[in-house]
């Protein structure tokens, strides 16, 4: 196991994420941010928090729950069964720039039904895709828009993310 | 409302819901818990999911039933399943053929989830054992109702944020009730105290067995109890006469508005349709602040759609272990 960022990075990392989300949109009215459960929800709300105190209003801020949308439903789990649990967006995502945020952008596969979750709430103006670590592994032509930090990972190996709010500390880590 | 922060650390391993006697009280809570992820789909723009896309179910209904089929039809539909519906009525099980001989050539369609109502008790777990297909029990005989027990869990969780420690009467005609049986499973499992209460004469008769406790006056229990579920006289199902009169059933069993005014002011009021208004209940009360009778009807549709998917799930997941 090899620890990449702790809790200063991540939080270095974010503030910039926030700076060049602001750079990129002109019109930063329309930005709102959405987290893909369970880690991505976290990571989205810290990123509104830091938006909100940038721009000197309320960032909107959901969380999707992509289970529904899963491409391996039917197929052999790997790890625990999913839980459906409830997408919480509490705005008219229509005509948007919506953020959506992750914590680790590996095969894509997550990101992918994100986006089909997403359009069933609404047409945003544009999705753009944040992660916090981006590695290697795509199985699905999907590539973030913001990527707060690449990782060198060999196939096989895990990026794993942990944060205080599900995990009680602040650590980004090669397993 | 009491979501749990953390994933139980429990897989959901059924992939038929035949009823509620045989889940245990973390398997209960985890259909809630899931139901309540879907109960937001019907509040989207596109109220529609993919998760279970080109899977058929089957309606397999040998009983007159609107709400629950519909509900059903609904949640398959919103989980993008394709659904086909099969009465006895109009069917050929009105030609003769056996239960087992229908199921089988619905299987031959390629049917992965049969929905079944049937007047014998113990036909979807007769069914289950005889083919490969999920099946989810929609009423049998006065068995079980498992989504009834279940939605209305659900909804009684929603308002009281649980159910340990509640008193919840059931009222009615408890001997032809499987919405009675599957609610006192369900009910009891997570802690509430569940009273059956009406005439002896519509008691079932196994009722000493059960995890209630009996009460043939609704005067002396309607001030003490936080739950009222109010059951419909089933007068198809009955034979004799079980109460002299309609009216004298009415007088004594019947949630008017004057028993309202005895009850705690945060009652829920509860009935899982369709209401026979002004005998066992007066319409003041059905429509009054204290009903959530229309809520349960949307809850239904939120909890089946987690039955379906859950069964679909563990089905899956079979598959691949073999």
């Amino acid at each position: 196991m090899k620890a990449i960022l702790n809790d200063k990075q991540i939080d270095k990392i974010l503030k910039e994420l926030a700076d060049r989300i602001i750079k990129d949109n002109a019109d930063s009215r329309n930005i709102a941010i959405v987290g893909i459960r369970s880690r991505g929800e976290i990571l989205a709300q810290r990123l509104s928090q830091k938006l909100s105190e940038k721009l000197g209003r309320t960032v909107s801020c959901g969380t999707l729950d992509i289970t529904l949308y899963r491409d391996d439903l039917n197929s052999p789990q790997q790890n625990n069964q999913p839980k459906v649990r409830p997408t919480e967006i509490g705005f008219d995502i229509d005509d948007k720039v919506i953020i959506l945020v992750d914590d680790v952008l590996y095969t894509g596969r997550s990101a992918r039904a994100a986006m089909a979750a997403l359009i069933d709430f609404g047409r945003p103006k544009t999705i753009r895709l944040a992660v916090l670590v981006e590695r290697a592994g795509r199985e699905v032509p999907i590539q973030a828009d913001y990527a707060g930090y690449k990782a060198d990972v060999k196939p096989g190996k895990l990026v794993s993310v942990f944060l205080a709010e599900s995990d009680g500390k602040e650590q980004v880590v090669i397993e | 409302m009491a979501i749990s922060k953390k994933a139980r650390p429990f897989e959901w391993a059924r992939k038929h819901l035949l009823g509620l006697r045989e889940l245990s009280r973390d398997e209960l809570l985890y259909v809630l818990d899931t139901a309540a992820g879907f109960e937001e789909v019907s509040k989207r723009e596109v109220k529609k999911t993919p998760a279970l896309r080109g899977k058929l179910i089957v309606n397999l209904f040998f009983e007159d039933s609107t709400r629950t089929r519909n509900s059903f039809t609904l949640a398959a539909s919103r989980l993008s399943a394709d659904v086909i519906n099969f009465t006895s009525k109009e069917s050929s099980v009105s030609k003769g053929e056996s239960l087992l001989d229908t199921a089988r050539n619905l299987e031959a369609l390629g049917v992965d989830i049969v929905i079944i109502r049937h007047n014998a008790g113990g036909a979807p777990t007769f069914l289950s054992r005889n083919i490969n297909a999920c099946v989810v029990n929609a009423g049998d005989g006065y068995c079980e109702h498992p989504t009834q027990g279940l939605l209305d869990a659900y909804t009684i969780r929603k308002h009281k944020g649980g159910l340990k420690g509640l008193k919840i009467a059931i009222v009615g005609d408890i001997a032809h009730s499987r919405v009675a049986r599957s609610d006192m499973w369900a009910m009891t499992k997570l802690g509430a105290e569940v009273i059956f209460v009406g005439p002896p004469t519509l008691m079932p008769a196994e009722v000493g067995k059960l995890p209630v406790t009996v009460s043939y006056s609704l005067d002396d229990c309607i001030e003490k109890i936080d739950v009222i579920n109010m059951l419909r006289i089933q007068f198809e199902r009955q034979s004799g006469n079980p109460f002299p009169s309609v009216r004298e059933y009415s007088h004594y069993f019947g949630l008017t508005v004057d028993r309202m005014k005895r009850a705690k002011p945060d009652i829920m009021v509860m009935h899982p349709g369709p209401i026979n208004r002004g005998l066992e209940m007066e319409s003041e009360v059905a429509d009054g602040k204290n009903s959530v009778i229309l809520e349960q009807v949307s809850n239904g549709v939120a909890v089946r759609m987690a039955a379906l998917f859950l069964v679909n799930q563990a089905a899956a997941q079979k598959a691949t272990e073999k």
